[in-house]
């Protein structure tokens, strides 16, 4: 709509667009289209080439490979149930430990028992313990964890020889600090899963308990922490998917030894971890080896993490009701 | 929710005292809580001393400039590794960035309800959760195997892996708290759907687009897994070759912290100091920029 030479031409405000401008739309448009598929490609993109470099080993292999408990490269014998295991066990003390951390920090930073001001500085510094490269705390395991927790391990060992989680004497790396380490990992996951799921709570839930004369805790024992039971549960779940895929101070602290044992002190391996130290000099045979042990791990800490979603979804639709 | 701290005078029922086991037991707890949680931040503070006085030992300009030494050597300095941390993450931003914006912008302005986009969300939180290991695992099968060796590229490749879903489900939340009425302002004027997106969706979201590229960056830089067996390692300058192998702080702390020597050690804390350092930038910047007020 060019402007008549009577008329003064007018500001072009508002004017509708050119045939350059719908055709540069449509491009653009199409164009997001495809990076936003793009990430679904990506995804799948990862899961077939992990697939297609441990086919031909599942193939060899089979179930046994997860059944197995040697790694000899010389032998091409190869098993994974020793890291299976450490896997879950060291996993299972990190979330024991982050899990009541967790959900007391999780209280103290969202009932209020802080000043709004000092809330928020304990929170930053929450989410600071997370920023923190996980190979500076792998360091900081082998150089002041380990002799840290050394006379008190060998106390222990020394004056309950039988009993089994104290069998060994921990010489230097092992499943304790290991586990301590990643419990520190995933603390700020489970703290800040579980602080939005307490915040989630009707204050009006609340209210009406301190309106019947219920203390503090009484509050907290008797309706925020049932009615948050969900979120909470789906913060832990989420923390073990995190806990199963943690590498770095799994790698450095754990050991890499290719054995299981029950012993708190003793070294053990993990499968993230086993990835880590093999994966930079393995021959051909190996890389086959380890893909197989990268799609087990995929698939557990997939499996893991769509349970720990699906649980955070229906704890948040269970809450709808109670607005 | 504040509790009745303050003890009403009308009746004894409501007077707290400690001899009330009740309000006894409410203390207690409240007491536990608070030093369990201050307990729980005593890594934190121990890892930044240790990291402050062994990583600060060694702190001086030639560690800037100076290659990393062999083992036994003395002097030397760690310059290749952070000029090859950020080569890294160079490489891993200009693959990610674009498409995890662009694919940002097509969930909050284009995917609504669609099963494409459910589909892409999905993605984008399933990748959000994937052990960082998988992402190198992936670089390796990709780039490595292809190429036949460790390389830049595979490093900066599986790095960008884990920063997409970080860049993209935060633009893509910073772009729908922009306000609708801003869209239908633009549209109204006779804006596309692209000038509304570029001129005045994007700009608006700005600050909170540029807190999750910082919180990807500050990611990828701490991540030594993914980098252990792609970008692997090397004692030399980055000479302008992507498909050779290339230093970075991460896998140099890994490499030097088992290390018999303890001048390699003392390098590794060094490395660490500086690592943190850069990490602690990126959020601290991250969140000093969504704090700014904003108003619509």
């Amino acid at each position: 709509m060019t402007p008549s030479a009577a008329t003064p031409p007018r500001l072009p405000v508002a004017r509708p667009p050119t045939a350059w401008q719908t055709g540069a739309n449509v491009v653009f448009r199409g164009l997001t289209h495809a990076f936003g598929g793009a990430v679904v490609v990506l995804l799948a993109g990862i899961v077939f080439e992990v697939l297609r470099h441990a086919s031909p080993a599942v193939s060899k292999y089979g179930a046994g490979f997860v059944s197995g408990s040697v790694w000899d490269a010389n032998r091409n014998e190869f098993g994974i149930l020793p890291e299976i295991g450490g896997t879950l066990y060291t996993s299972f003390w990190a979330l024991l430990l982050a899990g009541f951390l967790g959900v007391t920090l999780a209280l103290v930073l969202s009932q209020g028992f802080l000043h709004r001001r000092y809330e928020v500085v304990m929170k930053n510094v929450v989410e600071l313990l997370a920023a923190i490269p996980s190979v500076v705390y792998g360091l900081w395991g082998i150089f002041v964890l380990v002799p840290l927790l050394r006379p008190g391990a060998a106390w222990l060992n020394d004056h309950f020889p039988n009993f089994p989680l104290f069998a060994t004497r921990l010489s230097g790396p092992g499943i304790l600090p290991a586990s301590l380490v990643l419990a520190i990992m995933i603390l700020p996951t489970v703290t800040a899963v579980s602080r939005e799921a307490m915040a989630a709570v009707p204050p009006r839930l609340a209210a009406a308990a301190y309106g019947l004369g219920a203390t503090r805790w009484e509050v907290i024992f008797r309706v925020t922490l049932p009615t948050a039971s969900g979120g909470i549960f789906g913060a832990l779940v989420l923390g073990l998917g995190r806990a199963f895929g943690e590498t770095m101070a799994l790698a450095m602290l754990a050991g890499n030894a290719p054995n299981f044992s029950w012993s708190l002190f003793s070294p053990g391996n993990t499968l993230a971890a086993l990835l880590a130290n093999h994966f930079p000099e393995a021959g051909e045979f190996e890389v086959g080896a380890l893909m197989y042990a990268a799609l087990v791990l995929l698939l557990i800490t997939l499996a893991v993490n769509v349970v720990g979603s699906l649980i955070m979804v229906r704890a948040t639709a269970g809450l709808r009701g109670l607005r | 929710m504040a509790p009745p701290t303050t003890a009403g005078r009308a009746g004894n029922n409501l007077h707290l005292s400690l001899g009330n086991s009740r309000t006894l037991l409410d203390r207690v707890l409240t007491l536990l809580a608070i030093g369990l949680s201050l307990f729980a931040l005593f890594p934190l503070l121990s890892v930044l001393y240790m990291l402050l006085v062994r990583g600060g030992e060694l702190l001086s300009p030639s560690l800037f400039t100076e290659l990393t030494p062999g083992a036994g050597m003395e002097g030397g300095g760690i310059g290749n590794a952070v000029l090859g941390t950020l080569i890294v993450v160079l490489i891993a931003s200009v693959l990610s960035l674009p498409l995890g914006l662009l694919a940002a912008i097509y969930l909050a302005e284009y995917a609504g309800e669609s099963k494409l986009g459910t589909l892409v969300r999905f993605a984008g939180k399933v990748l959000t959760g994937m052990p960082s290991i998988l992402a190198g695992v992936f670089a390796y099968a990709l780039v490595v195997v292809t190429m036949g060796s460790f390389s830049a590229l595979a490093g900066g490749v599986a790095m960008s892996v884990l920063m997409v879903p970080t860049v993209m489900l935060t633009a893509e939340q910073a772009l729908r708290a922009v306000p609708e009425k801003m869209r239908m302002a633009a549209l109204g004027m006779g804006a596309t759907r692209m000038e509304t997106t570029l001129r005045v969706v994007v700009p608006t979201a700005l600050p909170g687009i540029l807190t999750g590229v910082m919180l990807a960056l500050a990611r990828a830089a701490g991540e030594t897994a993914p980098l252990l067996f792609t970008a692997l390692f090397s004692d030399y300058w980055f000479e302008g070759r992507l498909g050779s192998p290339i230093a970075s702080l991460a896998v140099l702390i890994y490499n030097f912290s088992g290390s018999p020597f303890p001048h390699l050690v003392k390098l590794a804390w060094a490395a660490s100091l500086i690592l943190v350092f850069l990490v602690l930038v990126l959020n601290v910047g991250a969140q000093l920029i969504i704090r700014r007020p904003q108003e619509f």
